[in-house]
Formats: structure tokens, C-alpha cells, sequence
């Protein structure tokens, strides 16, 4: 039997919601779920004041309602699966390590920051700094996979080493920028100053993009472990041609002011 | 026991404890990944003299693997894990690393585990780098067709080695003709591969030599041309040529298997006996008893 939370009360000012993660409401009675602390702004009030609780977590949380005020979802996350039926708010699936999350809207900023395993899978957009480090910190993201079905903004995997980002629509300025490993792939168009600062990792983009001066242009071939990448994400619902599996791709190197070992690769079949 | 006019000797098998592993070749087209197969498993008919035995599991569509193209599964063997591990690096990087276009996977999954592309990264001169998608992490070595990419861990378990059948027949055409048959059905078996040239080998060998420095010999014992020569021949009289078939599987089952479909091919006119060979049961782990390989497939068709 899984979990169903409701969202009963609209929350005026944003709701951080860490306590509705599989790892805390495991085997928990919905009176103990209800009454849970959450803080609605600056002031400490419970669960129950905002959702409504039925049935027992085994692993699995449904949620429902508008929860576009609603953050830190899925914080620290290790196991089991959340299912979000709605838009979500700021720093889901924060530094979580494993287990799942699926929202069926759209997701605002901080999607799954410094996170290191498991998957998180928007169906619609989401904001600023998917998979990034929080400011200050020397790592982002370092495993796992966040699949993004529509667009994103700025600083999408800041600073991040490891892992998968898949965006299948447009990302904003500074994709993978700071970027210590790890891939982005971008069906859609990137902005402007993409890899900047990068040291190691693959962003790609199936389409042109503006390079910034200290990449260099190097070949244009069929890299092989693309071919797994695409057919990955491929097999989990993203819109991937053959044409783009088997094409070429231009492979730009840089950035040169670091280490210079990181890869920028732009479909040249379009 | 016999199928058709062929006796089936009553006699096993002797087979031993290898360590086995799948590799996953792949390339731009079919005829690549078989070049780098063909290479890879080239000198590697038996542990006396190779150092490890190897040979082409099957063709693989593009729909069976990990990067979408044309590949070659190929199975290898040797003695031990250790052993094993020094084997898979030094073939896929001389046979597989220096073929176009190819890539190579880990085909077995496992707790043991060799590290080979681990190794062979430095061929990249600091310029190799990794990936990771999941569990599986890969390496991009550069190489003057683009990169060569290889897992950084390969699979290992245990496995059974030299799971044999002779055949003994009125001459060599015909005796040829049944090994021809039976290695095509043996290769219909997923888990075997036959190391020897085409399948078949013609130099049997016995343990020991008059020479000391020499720890195997022509076995004599199958050799017509020493029926009358040797006491201990086994070769009957109208037999005029004995072909042996060797089978190296992940499993003992794809061993019994195989030889259970290669008997029955092989039973053909002109084939007086099919045999197997062994050591008298004292060398070898497994002992693969031709009747009861027999028997337990009619059995299991008859239940």
C-alpha cells in the first residue's frame, strides 16, 4: 500500500517539506505523518496543516495538488520511489543518493543539487541550476541521472563531476559551466557561454551553438560511447533519432584557461 | 548404445575446472567485428601451448549490443582467474584495440572481475578518458579512426574446459564430413565454443612423452597408422581416421549440451564409433559420460 499526500492548503509563502521523503515516512501511521514538522516560512507548523495523509508509506509516496511552493522534496533521499502528480518547487531531490523521483509537471530551480545517485525524471520544465553545487561548494552533482523532458534555464550541472543530465528541450545560458566531469546532453538549443571554465565532462546539443574563444575545434566523427548514451536515454521515454545515434558530431575542446580536456559535441548531421 | 548404425562407446568425457569470460566485440560493420574476433581468438586452441583457449561464441545484431552495431561474442578460457585477466588485456589490446572501429564489452556479468580497460587506458598517453552510465564504466581511448572504447572490468567465472567427442570413421572424407556436422550443431549451443581449427582436431594428445621436456603427446592410441604399432590402440579395425571435437563452455550443462547435439550429428554412415576422451578419470573435475548424456535428453523429451 503506498502513501497519498494531498495538498489541501495552498502555502502562501514557500513550505519546506524535507520530512516527505520514503526514508523518513517508511512504515510510518498517517497520524505521525500528519503531524510532522514543516516550516511555512519562518514559522515551525505540521504536515497535516497543509496535506492530507492516507494510507502507509512502503517505498512509495504519491502527492498531489499545486505544489509550486512547496521545497525540499525528497531531500537526502536513499531509497524507494516519489511521485509528484503536479509542478514542484525549489531543491527536489537535494544531495539525494538513490531511489526515484518522477514529477509530472514542472519543477522550479535547484533540481536535485549535489546529488550522487538515483534518478530524477521532470516531465515538464524546470528552473535554474539543475544538478548544480550550491554556491560556495567545490562539487555539484557526482552520480545519478535528472531526465528533463522540456526546458531549463541557467547553470544547468554548475560545477557538477559525475552522472547524467538529459535535457529534451532548450537550455538557458552557461550549460555545464565549471564543469568538473561527467555529461549533459541537450536535445534542444543551448544559450550562450556554454562549458565555460570546464575541466573535464561531454556537454552536447543536437543543434549549433555560439563556442566561446578559448575552445578549439577539433574533428567531426561518430564518438561510440555516444551511441550508448542516446540509445540510454532513448529507452527512458526521450526523443532520440536513429540519425542522431548513428550521426557525426563536431568536437569542440576547451576549456582552455583550465585544464582544457573537456568536450563540447554539436550535431553536424542537422 | 548406438544412433543409427554408429556405436556410442561407453566411455566420458574428461573435462576441468577453467575460468571462462565474454567479451562483447563490436564494430561498424558485422565483417570488422569479425576481423577483430578472428584475431583475437587466433592461437588459442589449447592452455598447453597458448596460455588460454578461445573461440566465436555467435554473431550478435545490432539490437544485442551495448552500443547498437554489428557484434561478435567470443568466449576465452584459461587455467585461473589471475591468468585469465593477463590474457583478456593482452588480446584486446593487440586484437581489438589496433582493429577500425571496433569497441569491446563485457559480455559476463559477475562478481569476479578482471581490470582491462583499466589497464589498457594508458595506451591513451594521459589523453584516455572515462565514462560512467549506471553501474558501467567505460574508457575512451584515442586512436587514429577516433576513440576505442572498452569496459573497465570484465567478467569472470568459473567454466569447464576440454569437453570432447572423437569420431571414428572409414576414412577421412567421411570422418571430415561427420566433424563438419557436428561442429555446425555444437555452434547452435550458447555458452561453448570449439578452439581448435574450424572446430576439429586432428593432433589428440596424451599426457606425458618419452621426452621429458614434453608434457603432452600425440595420443597414439587414436592414431590408425599405430593399430598394430602400440598395445593399447583403440582404434578398430576398417577405422582409418579419428577426428576429436573439444568444447570449452561457462557450464557444465552447455558442455553436456553440446556434445549431446554433436553426437548425434556426427552419427552418420561410415562413422563406426564416437568416442570421448579422458585420462582415466583422475586429472579432470568433470566427467562427461557419453551414455548418460544420452540418455538424460531422451528422458527429458520422454517426460
Amino acid at each position: 500500500m503506498s502513501l497519498k499526500l494531498s495538498l489541501h492548503t495552498k502555502p502562501d509563502v514557500p513550505l519546506e517539506a524535507d520530512v516527505i521523503c520514503p526514508d523518513k515516512l517508511n512504515g510510518v501511521n498517517e497520524t505521525a505523518i500528519a503531524a510532522l514538522t514543516v516550516f511555512h516560512g519562518n514559522d515551525q507548523t505540521a504536515l497535516g496543516d497543509f496535506f492530507t495523509v492516507k494510507g502507509q508509506c512502503d517505498g512509495e509516496i504519491h502527492i498531489e495538488g499545486d505544489l509550486a511552493n512547496v521545497k525540499h522534496l525528497g531531500s537526502e533521499m536513499t531509497i524507494g520511489k516519489m511521485i509528484i502528480e503536479g509542478d514542484v518547487g525549489q531543491h527536489l531531490g537535494a544531495c539525494m543518493s538513490g531511489g526515484e523521483i518522477v514529477v509530472e509537471g514542472n519543477a522550479h530551480d535547484w533540481v536535485a543539487p549535489e546529488m550522487t545517485g538515483g534518478r530524477v525524471t521532470i516531465k515538464g520544465n524546470a528552473g535554474h541550476l539543475i544538478g548544480s553545487a550550491y554556491r560556495g561548494s567545490p562539487i555539484g552533482m557526482q552520480g545519478g541521472e535528472i531526465i528533463i523532458h522540456g526546458d531549463v534555464k541557467n547553470e544547468t550541472g554548475n560545477t557538477m563531476r559525475g552522472g547524467l543530465i538529459a535535457i529534451g528541450g532548450n537550455t538557458g545560458d552557461f550549460t555545464g559551466v565549471n564543469m568538473l566531469a561527467g555529461t549533459i546532453i541537450v536535445l534542444g538549443e543551448m544559450g550562450i557561454r556554454n562549458g565555460a571554465s570546464m575541466k573535464r565532462g561531454t556537454i552536447l546539443s543536437m543543434h549549433h551553438a555560439p563556442m566561446i574563444p578559448t575552445f578549439s575545434y577539433a574533428c567531426t566523427y561518430n564518438p561510440t560511447y555516444l551511441r550508448m548514451y542516446l540509445s540510454y536515454i532513448r529507452k527512458l521515454g526521450m526523443e532520440v533519432s536513429d540519425e542522431q545515434i548513428n550521426g557525426n558530431y563536431k568536437r569542440w575542446i576547451g576549456d582552455a584557461i583550465e585544464l582544457n580536456k573537456g568536450e563540447i559535441l554539436l550535431y553536424a548531421n542537422e | 548404445m548406438k544412433i543409427k548404425s554408429t556405436e556410442i562407446v561407453d566411455t566420458f568425457a574428461e573435462a576441468f575446472k577453467m575460468s571462462g569470460s565474454r567479451i562483447i566485440i563490436t564494430a561498424e560493420s558485422k565483417q570488422w567485428a569479425m576481423a577483430a574476433a578472428q584475431s583475437i581468438t587466433g592461437f588459442a586452441t589449447s592452455v598447453i601451448g597458448c596460455k588460454c583457449e578461445a573461440g566465436i561464441e555467435k554473431e550478435l545484431s545490432t539490437d544485442e549490443t551495448p552500443d547498437n552495431r554489428p557484434g561478435i561474442s567470443v568466449l576465452i578460457f584459461a587455467m585461473d582467474a589471475d591468468g585469465l585477466g593477463k590474457r583478456l588485456t593482452e588480446r584486446i589490446g593487440q586484437c581489438v584495440m589496433t582493429c577500425p572501429t571496433t569497441a569491446c564489452f563485457n559480455g559476463l556479468e559477475s562478481n569476479t572481475t578482471a581490470i582491462v580497460g583499466g589497464q589498457l587506458r594508458y595506451f591513451g598517453d594521459g589523453h584516455q578518458s572515462s565514462k560512467v552510465l549506471g553501474k558501467q564504466r567505460i574508457w575512451r581511448i584515442p586512436v587514429m579512426d577516433g576513440e576505442f572504447v572498452v569496459d573497465e572490468r570484465f567478467g569472470i567465472q568459473d567454466a569447464v574446459g576440454g569437453g570432447n567427442i572423437l569420431i571414428l570413421g572409414k576414412d577421412q572424407k567421411t570422418t571430415l564430413k561427420a566433424a563438419t556436422a557436428a561442429t555446425k550443431a555444437m555452434r547452435e549451443i550458447d555458452g561453448v565454443v570449439l578452439p581448435f581449427p574450424n572446430g576439429v582436431v586432428r593432433s589428440g594428445s596424451k599426457v606425458g612423452s618419452k621426452y621429458k621436456a614434453l608434457i603432452a603427446s600425440s595420443n597414439d592410441a587414436y592414431c590408425p597408422t599405430l593399430r598394430t604399432v602400440t598395445n593399447e590402440s583403440l582404434v578398430p579395425e576398417g577405422v582409418n581416421c579419428v577426428l576429436e571435437i573439444v568444447i570449452d563452455g561457462l557450464t557444465e550443462a552447455a558442455v553436456a549440451d553440446a556434445m549431446r547435439v554433436g553426437l548425434h550429428a556426427a552419427a552418420k554412415p561410415g562413422i563406426k564409433q564416437l568416442s570421448a576422451g579422458n585420462y582415466g578419470g583422475n586429472l579432470g573435475q568433470y566427467h562427461l559420460h557419453l551414455n548418460k548424456i544420452l540418455e538424460a535428453r531422451e528422458a527429458s523429451n520422454q517426460s
